[in-house]
């Protein structure tokens, strides 16, 4: 299925290549690609979850073949409509787990041991850096936080891919954006880097392109923020975000990983259509306004604005540190009395975690409903319908209309610290106000 | 030839067939649900050979395959924009759904005009305006993907020559 090939083409150049470019590059058997090539590449997983899934299986049967081409690397994540919402969503749920029981599939998790997709295969070291990914869900580019190349598919390249466990690219330009400076505004975490980011690019600012994230306010970052600003890459319209590994991944995925791992890292003379440069300390709380993610203003512009509903959790902050910051603003503080905060750890291990150190606790005690693991509300899909004319303030991904409910309520993106302080003050409110009024 | 339906940017995957419509994938039940929360009226009034135009990164958001089946099973016969999200691009090709990027296009068809469009040559008419434009060709890969049917039967036609 090789297409094109400009190795082959003479007078080419070598030029030093990013991270991006490597990993496509290893995947396919070549020693350089340049952007603009389309390859077809070895893949390293190849995942889908109850939605996308189903989709991709009649498209794999549809094939004739017998097996998938390696049952350690599809991986099948009952999360969307789970626990099942409704009778069609168990039939969904069911063909998954079906095929993946027919297909004695390594990675597939029942409810009560499941989590978001995304939060869960980091978590559980099924994908590694340097791996090359494809999954049946546009926030698959989560994975690049770890220094992997990983892009979201639909159903029938997922169905294909499971089938070949190759999938093909057109390798994306790189663009790179540098966070000069390690120190953050409080409270500032990646989701306030990838919103103001989002917020200047735009929504198809980085369309079919790879986000490379650098520079030293990255590398103070923690590996639950780098999973948040990656995920959200593909809100600027990119094929994928990515970030090198350093000490904080290797950390990460030093007591997870079940196999072998590369790193890979940009070389210094590779090409960038285009470069970024941010300070870190100038970055503020950002909000984005319906119905866009690009719509972003600083939290003290949206300051004062009326919400029914708070939503923590999902692939974007469904995290151990973004339970704890939740926790911390709730500590011996009440919900609003007319607000519904919901809150939904990402996966069984971060809920056992938050458990243990008594965050659950708090955040009961302070009036928030807490759920077991599931995309739920974050896709309007159950546990936390908007009815008309309601407001959301939500640490999800997307304000689409209607995107949580009705077509006419709205939603609006902020970090966990806004959302829990939001959640108590009954209105949007910087975490600095409720914080130090007791 | 078909009626243009023009929507504005960044038309989102939710708009296309909102989440609330997922626990199903019969393109039928998608297609009595496609564009709803944009237009109430587009999937009772569409008819066979319509033609949707839309602004720049059409298909944006989640990787929902029912995005692009929904407007196929809707009867739609293309859609035109000025660009399109990548998924969305990869998906409609992947299951045989035309979509053609031409911003002149898009900027010289109003709501309700009558477009005719040639895929293989990627000639847009405007038969209202009596104007025509031309789409940029897809690349050569996909031009190959496209002939064997979509990506399933590019894929059997593979196996079986190797
Ligand atoms: S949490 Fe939301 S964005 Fe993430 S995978 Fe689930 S539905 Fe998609």
């Amino acid at each position: 299925m090789i297409v094109e090939n400009l190795n082959s083409k003479r007078g080419y150049v070598p030029v030093g290549m990013t991270i991006a470019e490597k990993i496509l590059a290893a995947h396919a058997g070549l020693d350089h690609v340049v952007p603009g090539e389309i390859i077809n590449a070895k893949l390293d997983l190849v995942l889908a979850n109850d939605i996308t899934g189903p989709f991709a299986i009649q498209e794999f049967e549809k094939l004739g073949v017998d097996k998938v081409f390696d049952k350690e690397k599809v991986a099948m994540v009952p999360d969307h409509f789970t626990p099942n919402k409704d009778i069609a969503s168990a039939e969904q749920s069911k063909i998954i787990k079906d095929f993946s029981k027919r297909h004695h599939l390594t990675h597939y998790w029942e409810a009560g041991r499941v989590g978001i997709e995304h939060c869960l295969l980091p978590e559980q070291g099924v994908v590694l850096p340097g791996d090359l990914i494809i999954g049946a869900d546009s926030h698959t580019c989560t994975y690049g936080a770890l220094g992997a190349f990983a892009t979201g598919v639909g159903s029938t390249d997922c169905g294909a891919a499971m089938a070949t466990g190759e999938a093909w690219f057109r390798v994306p330009e790189s663009l790179k954006f540098v966070f000069n400076g390690s120190r953050f505004q409080p409270w500032v975490g990646g989701k306030d880097l990838i919103l103001y980011m989002i917020g200047k690019i735009g929504v198809d600012g980085a369309r079919y392109k790879a986000m490379e994230f650098t520079g030293e306010g990255i590398r103070n970052l923690s590996m639950d923020n780098r999973l948040t600003m990656c995920n959200m890459a593909v809100e600027a319209g990119a094929k994928a975000g990515i970030i090198e590994p350093d000490e904080i991944t290797l950390n990460y995925v030093k007591t997870r990983a079940k196999r072998e791992y590369k790193i890979y890292h940009s070389d210094p003379d590779a090409n960038y259509e285009k470069i970024f440069e941010l300070n870190s300390a100038d970055i503020p709380l950002q909000v984005a306004f319906p119905h866009l993610p690009e719509n972003t203003k600083s939290v003290d512009e949206a300051s004062g604005i009326k919400i029914d509903q708070v939503v923590i959790g999902s692939c974007t902050n469904g995290r151990l540190e973004d339970l704890e910051i939740t926790a911390k603003i709730l500590k011996g503080k009440k919900v609003h009395p007319e607000i519904r905060c919901l809150i939904f750890p990402g996966t069984r291990d971060i809920y056992l975690e938050a458990l243990r150190r008594g965050w659950i606790e708090t955040m009961i005690e302070a009036g928030a409903a807490v759920s077991t693991p599931t995309c739920g509300p974050c896709l309007g899909g159950h546990m936390g319908i908007l009815a008309k004319g309601e407001r959301a303030l939500s640490t999800t991904n997307r304000n689409f209309v209607g995107r949580m409910g009705h077509p006419q309520s709205e939603v609006y993106l902020c970090n966990p610290a806004v959302a829990a302080a939001s959640a108590v003050r009954g209105e949007i409110v910087h975490p600095r106000e409720v914080v130090n009024n007791g | 030839m078909g009626k243009a339906w023009k929507f504005g940017h960044d038309i989102d995957t939710d708009v296309i067939i909102p989440a609330r419509y997922l626990n199903s994938s019969d393109p039928a039940f998608l297609a009595a649900h496609c564009m709803e929360d944009a237009d109430t009226s587009f999937a009772q009034k569409v008819q066979d050979g319509d033609i949707i135009v839309g602004g720049k990164n059409f298909g944006c958001g989640s990787s929902r395959e029912h995005a692009p089946v929904a407007i196929k099973a809707a009867k739609v016969k293309a859609v035109i924009a000025e660009s399109y999200a990548r998924i969305f691009y990869r998906n409609s090709l992947n299951i045989g759904m035309p979509i053609l990027e031409c911003p002149e296009a898009v900027a010289g068809i109003d709501n309700g005009d009558e477009v005719d469009v040639d895929l293989s040559s990627g000639q847009i008419r405007n038969l209202t305006k009596g104007t025509s434009f031309q789409a940029r060709p897809f690349p050569v890969f996909m031009q190959d993907l496209i002939k064997a049917g979509g990506l399933i039967p590019y894929v059997k036609g593979n196996r079986k020559n190797a």
